[in-house]
């Protein structure tokens, strides 16, 4: 894609909040700006609010929307899209393989791009649209995608099939399920310790093929 | 994962006042500063997110072609631009990682991504670059993927970049701005060495930040092929990759530019062997003759030997592939 921005472009969108280090420091960070109220966190010590405080230390409001369903979510830095998903939001339709990016069960789209869910910050997704496997079927009808998984027999265990799928919608949207070897490639990122993948191949083909809307 | 702050200064200048603190790493992808927190490989008090800032750009200028740091791998993988200008980048970054993680993976991050030498990730084990003097696993252990050049009694560890070694035989320049302003670093003298300090991977300052990478033009686009020697297929890291660009004219090879990955602690260029070709005929016989000179000097351990048969064979079939014989 093509972008007018040139990366050394001055920065023309000002915010309010940056027009000189100190405002910075003061209003850049959810936790300096705490720091400097100190009156409600004293008051919150002296009731033995501990907890509280720390909770407001820790967590950061992150809004975003799932399969079409907005949620506003108070999260800790240090939670992945996936734990987010499966444990805030009972979405555990997206699995947890190997946890470092090297198996892609976790395969989630945001904004339309697939991503490993377990190497993305929750933070880092505020403001976006996520959609998991359970976000595929509309209306009680399963996406062509899984029909063609259940017809080409696309798995056998089903812990890496909601990966795979994720990553076989987002094949065919990019371009890239013109030919076997091109599919292959392309749904590299996504292990299947069954061996499931010629069938997952022949299911991805038939929905190529068909030309239905993915 | 141990807990840290998580903050987003609103401009590049904000983001410059913070990053120099101790503890405090910039995230932009994540795909590597993530799984090395989650090993406790690194352990960062502070993130600071970038993504946001306006350094996405992929433009043709009047010498070149500038892409931003914050470019993803998939975007300029896929860039007509880029695949036009340069092929050879396009077809690195498609031989890297998985369409999920080239989704997330930026430019800059990827010039800043740590070795997979698993005595680094392994945190049970010795290794200097994770802990300077706790010694270095790979040496006498099982160093397979190891480097053949450039290593020190330190750290044999290799930089797991395609993208990069792409780079490096394209003369790019990378920018990047500190408080005083802009500087720009050649590829080649962007990443080290290991020496006495494989902690330290390149020569970026931590008050620096990465903006965005030129390559000038050239007239390789039409010659041009990376070449990835892996366990697997696809969604592997090199045992050994080259980087080729040829500039042919009536047979004869008039301008070379040659890379190898999975070799060294830094995308490894091979000048003497770009050299060599210069004035020969664009045939099998010069391309062995300037992979045998791409290796003098090179040393193996015990597991990596066969580097030393695969690394010229590579060369010699990237060459081939570039410049049309096969």
């Amino acid at each position: 894609m093509e972008s007018k921005n040139s990366p050394d472009e001055p920065v023309t969108e000002r915010s309010p909040f940056d027009s000189n280090r100190r405002d910075f420091l003061k209003q850049s960070t959810f936790l300096t700006a705490i720091a400097l109220t100190p009156a409600p966190i004293i008051s919150a010590a002296e009731h033995g609010l501990d907890e509280k405080i720390a909770e407001l230390y820790e967590k950061i409001p992150v809004s975003l929307e799932v399969n079409g369903v907005k949620h506003q979510l108070s999260v800790e830095p240090r939670v992945t899209l996936l734990d987010l998903l499966r444990e805030q939001l009972d979405l555990t339709g997206t699995k947890k393989g190997c946890d470092h990016g090297q198996c892609g069960a976790c395969t989630v789209h945001v904004d339309g791009c697939r991503v490993n869910s377990c190497l993305t910050l929750g933070v880092m997704v505020n403001g976006k649209k996520i959609t998991t496997i359970e976000g595929l079927a509309k209306g009680g009808q399963l996406h062509p995608m899984q029909d063609a998984f259940i017809k080409h027999d696309g798995f056998q265990c089903g812990y890496c099939t909601p990966g795979q799928i994720m990553s076989a919608v987002a094949c065919i949207r990019e371009g890239h399920a013109n030919s076997e070897t091109e599919i292959r490639e392309y749904m590299s990122g996504n292990i299947c310790r069954c061996g499931a993948y010629p069938n997952i191949v022949d299911a991805i083909m038939e929905v190529k093929n068909g030309g239905q809307q993915v | 994962m141990k807990q840290f702050q998580f903050v987003r200064p609103a401009t590049q200048q904000s983001v410059l006042e913070v990053i120099n603190k101790p503890g405090t790493k910039i995230i932009a992808g994540g795909t590597n500063l993530v799984d090395l927190m989650k090993r406790g490989v690194t352990a960062p008090d502070k993130l600071v997110d970038i993504n946001h800032l306006p350094l996405k750009g992929i433009a043709a200028t009047k010498t070149g072609l500038h892409i931003g740091a914050l470019a993803l791998n998939s975007t300029v993988s896929e860039d007509k631009t880029v695949i036009a200008k340069q092929p050879l980048l396009s077809m690195a970054l498609k031989a890297g990682a998985s369409p999920q993680l080239r989704n997330m993976a930026t430019v800059g991050g990827n010039m800043m991504q740590r070795t997979r030498c698993t005595y680094f990730y392994d945190t049970t084990m010795p290794c200097n670059k994770r802990e300077p003097g706790s010694g270095c696993g790979a040496m006498e252990g099982y160093n397979r993927m190891h480097a053949i050049f450039g290593a020190s009694d330190k750290c044999i560890a290799v930089h797991p970049s395609d993208m990069c070694v792409a780079l490096a035989a394209l003369d790019a320049i990378v920018i990047v701005a500190g408080k005083k302003g802009e500087r720009r670093i050649p590829f080649t003298e962007f990443h080290r060495l290991p020496g006495d300090h494989p902690e330290s991977d390149n020569h970026l300052a931590t008050d620096e930040l990465i903006i965005g990478v030129e390559i000038p033009d050239n007239n390789f686009a039409k010659n041009s092929y990376y070449l990835k020697v892996r366990d697997r297929q696809s969604y592997a890291f090199a045992l050994v990759s080259v980087a080729a660009a040829l500039e042919i004219e009536n047979g004869t090879i008039k301008n070379a530019r040659l890379a190898m990955g999975g070799v060294a602690h830094k995308p490894w260029r091979l000048n003497d062997a770009e050299k060599a070709l210069i004035g020969k005929p664009a045939n099998e016989e010069s391309f062995k003759q300037a992979a045998a000179i791409a290796m003098q000097g090179a040393k193996a351990y015990e597991y990596n030997s066969f580097k030393l048969k695969l690394a010229p064979a590579t060369i010699t079939e990237a060459l081939k592939h570039a410049s049309g014989l096969v």
